[in-house]
């Protein structure tokens, strides 16, 4: 049960990081039509813009500074760079912000090193924020920050006690994730920016006739994103590592959610996320081979014990899990979870 | 061989060209195709010595690799980002075929790049089914989310792919004809230039069949190519199959260079790669990907050795060239070719050398910069001195940042004056060769 219960908040918050960035690259890519390969690359730089911050000022000047540093950045770049090529197609634009995220990544190599960088969350979010403690006398119980040593250590033998911490990052990286997520929707549905942006997203010629400036507002929107982006990665950062891979290693998985929740919905990206961050935590924990399955279902594998293919892990091929779920969603529906384009 | 993707950026070719042609040969064709043979026969025998051949290997691979790229991006308008899956998996299979060979099977080791050729066709016919689907961006999306699912597979399942150190052969194995055994690396040369040449012209003639046709047209305009009744998936299918055939030969050729497959050849740095320079190349001419091969070998093997921020400056040249030159260096080559067709050449190329002039001041003062900055990152430990092009930097003194930094703004400076000028000389130049172009319609 315990461990049920952390997996699962382990896993909505993994997934709700995971929205922190795919909810901006769908707004991006409903909006313009780029789909922005540079995504990843601008919640690498949230983290190391907010590790320079942070060593200066502090964590939390940095966890607003950050977002607003690579907000600026992401603007600049869609000024400058991407509207230039907005004339050439949508090919030309994807491929430029490809060329951006080559170049973003060389660019954090050339200034904070090769290696991985100490961005440690600060001293009020270190350590658990809740501890269970299943005792099996006592049951299931919460404990709010550490649990002490003697509460996890059972009096005499007979009785097992097990405690499982939940850390304050985690539970922080939800609370900024749902905040943001309650951010951007009243500011869609509830502002008068937001409802030029939701104009613009689909009579981007209507609006611009009525006298609104839309190239300025893709700028904003581009902004925006990118800043979210920045967001997610000072939380990512200071919550798992923050190193010049960090781009890739989610890059890939926030396009499986953006495709998999269905291409331009927001609330597909959401029930992608949440779903893939779910999904992968568990499969990690989980030490079941497909080897094994067959032996509990009575099929004898002695011929088979061999291949190392049937001795694989739940939790060793949980990495192509997300891959795995979207060939299948494309072969099943193609158009996403919650998608309402085709093509 | 203008096949426009950007009409603005690609020159058409004047409706009433005139071109020789003696029946039944095509002079043009021949004198093309037979200058291409005897580049590649001679080659070699110009650039001599062991660095001079693996490179000359390498582009042979990498011509047949960005070329078949080429049929995705460039023809059929799909950008992938799991090329490598095709060519690494023809690798794998090739390098496995090379260890048969060694085990007994008859089979040429001259066919083993034919054996990678099947393999990326299999491997297409499944994969292709689920990525071919969608065009566009979900397309761009999808086959790099098969990319990184093959290349996780990669280190899951060694038994195949052999794990961190992946599989290795041994290339001279079987009866030797004639005395090639494939033991020396310029008897590997000529039967991967074979390969590239009989590809390159296969490729060629792809774009020339129907089949060909309706994918720049399902690349152009989707939907008419559905309401002509044409299914425009089973185009970018069967299209799809092809381009992983050649990807497949591009494998199993990279397999009897290098003798070995390891994770990397599937992984996504690769597909990185052929994209890239496929670009830079130029995707909208057939000969482009040539060019961008040829540049990614010299990349991969000249610049890596000569600085190690190659990869910020290849990153920054590529955007540079999105934004200003969309169709890739063949292009640049094609509007040039217009411009010293109408005899106008030499009205602009004193403007060139200006622009290469500030143009390289301003990359000198920048790279200086850069590598400082490099060398603080990566070498704190030793001296703070680092040469570059013959000149002693000092990477903590004020002198040498100030010196860089003065460079890089003057050259900046001065680029920026003449390609004002240049842009506007061009745009006139432009101007006349189409009025020329109407007087001559006129007539």
């Amino acid at each position: 049960m315990e461990f049920f219960t952390i997996s699962m908040l382990n896993g909505l918050s993994y997934g709700l990081l995971l929205f922190m960035l795919s909810s901006g690259l769908t707004l991006i890519f409903s909006m313009m039509g780029v789909l922005n390969f540079a995504h990843a690359s601008f919640y690498m730089v949230g983290a190391y813009v907010a590790y320079s911050i942070a060593r200066i000022v502090g964590f939390w000047p940095g966890l607003i500074l950050a977002p607003l540093v690579v907000g600026a950045l992401g603007a600049l770049f869609e000024r400058f760079c991407l509207r230039r090529t907005h004339k050439f197609g949508h090919v030309p634009e994807l491929l430029i912000t490809f060329g951006l995220s080559y170049v973003l990544v060389e660019l954090v190599q050339l200034i904070w090193g090769r290696t991985a960088v100490e961005f440690a969350p600060p001293v009020a979010l270190q350590g658990p924020a809740f501890t269970l403690v299943n005792s099996s006398v006592d049951g299931l119980s919460v404990v709010w920050g550490a649990a002490s040593p003697a509460m996890c250590q059972a009096a005499d033998a007979a009785v097992r006690i097990v405690c499982s911490p939940f850390p304050a990052t985690r539970g922080f990286m939800m609370f900024v994730a749902l905040l943001m997520l309650l951010g951007l929707w009243l500011m869609l549905t509830r502002t008068r920016i937001g409802l030029v942006i939701q104009s613009a997203l689909t009579h981007p010629e209507m609006v611009e006739s009525l006298g609104h400036n839309v190239p300025r507002v893709f700028m904003l929107v581009f902004g925006a994103g990118s800043g979210l982006a920045g967001l997610a990665g000072v939380i990512g950062g200071s919550t798992f590592v923050t190193e010049p891979a960090m781009a890739a290693t989610v890059g890939s998985i926030i396009f499986v959610v953006v495709v998999v929740g269905g291409m331009g919905s927001l609330a597909g990206a959401f029930l992608a996320s949440i779903l893939i961050g779910v999904m992968q935590t568990f499969s990690i924990a989980v030490d079941q081979s497909l080897l094994g399955l067959l032996g509990k279902l009575g099929v004898s594998g002695a011929g088979l014990a061999s291949s190392s293919f049937l001795n694989l892990t739940l939790s060793q091929v949980a990495p192509i899990l997300p891959y795995l779920l979207l060939v299948l969603i494309l072969i099943f529906r193609p158009k996403g979870l919650l998608g309402t384009r085709e093509g | 061989m203008n096949q426009t993707l950007h009409p603005k950026t690609a020159a058409p070719a004047p409706a009433s060209a005139k071109y020789y042609e003696f029946k039944p040969y095509n002079v043009g064709r021949v004198v093309v195709w037979g200058g291409f043979a005897l580049v590649l026969i001679l080659a070699p025998l110009i650039f001599s010595g062991g660095l001079a051949h693996s490179m000359l290997s390498q582009m042979g691979i990498a011509i047949v690799a960005c070329l078949s790229y080429n049929i995705l991006l460039g023809q059929g308008g799909m950008l992938s980002f799991g090329h490598s899956v095709y060519t690494g998996l023809g690798a794998f299979v090739a390098v496995h075929g090379l260890n048969r060979i060694a085990g007994g099977m008859p089979i040429p080791v001259s066919l083993i790049p034919l054996v990678g050729g099947l393999a990326g066709v299999f491997f297409a016919v499944l994969l292709g089914f689920v990525t071919t689907r969608k065009s566009g961006t979900t397309f761009a999306m999808i086959t790099l989310g098969i990319g990184e699912l093959v290349h996780s597979m990669a280190l899951m399942i060694p038994e195949f792919f052999g794990g961190e150190a992946g599989v290795s052969a041994n290339r001279v194995v079987g009866q030797s004809v004639m005395g090639i055994t494939f033991g020396p690396q310029i008897q590997v040369y000529y039967l991967l230039a074979i390969y590239a040449f009989i590809c390159t012209a296969a490729m060629y003639a792809f774009t020339r069949t129907p089949l060909g046709r309706m994918l720049n047209a399902v690349r152009d305009n989707a939907e008419r190519v559905e309401f002509i009744g044409y299914n425009t998936e089973r185009v970018r299918y069967i299209s799809f199959i092809i381009a992983g055939f050649f990807a497949g030969i591009a494998g199993g050729m990279y397999a009897l260079n290098f003798e070995i497959a390891t994770a990397e050849v599937v992984g996504a740095g690769q597909s990185g790669a052929y994209l890239l320079f496929t670009f830079l190349g130029g995707a909208t001419f057939f000969f482009g990907p040539i060019i961008g091969a040829i540049l990614m070998v010299v990349a991969f093997v000249l610049l890596s050795e000569f600085t190690k921020a190659w990869l910020l400056y290849l990153g920054l040249i590529f955007t540079f060239m999105v934004m200003y030159a969309p169709g890739g260096i063949a292009s640049l080559i094609m509007m040039n070719l217009r411009v010293a067709k109408f005899g106008k050449l030499r009205l602009v190329w004193t403007s060139y050398l200006a622009l290469a002039g500030t143009a390289l001041i301003m990359l000198i003062g920048a790279a200086a910069m850069i590598e400082m900055v490099y060398h603080l990152q990566l070498a704190t430990a030793t001296e703070p001195t680092l040469k570059f092009l013959g000149v002693t930097l000092n990477a903590t003194s004020l002198d040498s940042w100030f010196g860089a930094a003065l460079v890089t703004l003057v050259g900046l400076g001065m680029f920026e004056a003449t390609r004002r000028q240049f842009a506007r000389q061009w745009g006139e130049i432009q101007a006349e060769i189409e009025k020329e172009i109407r007087r001559r319609e006129a007539l």
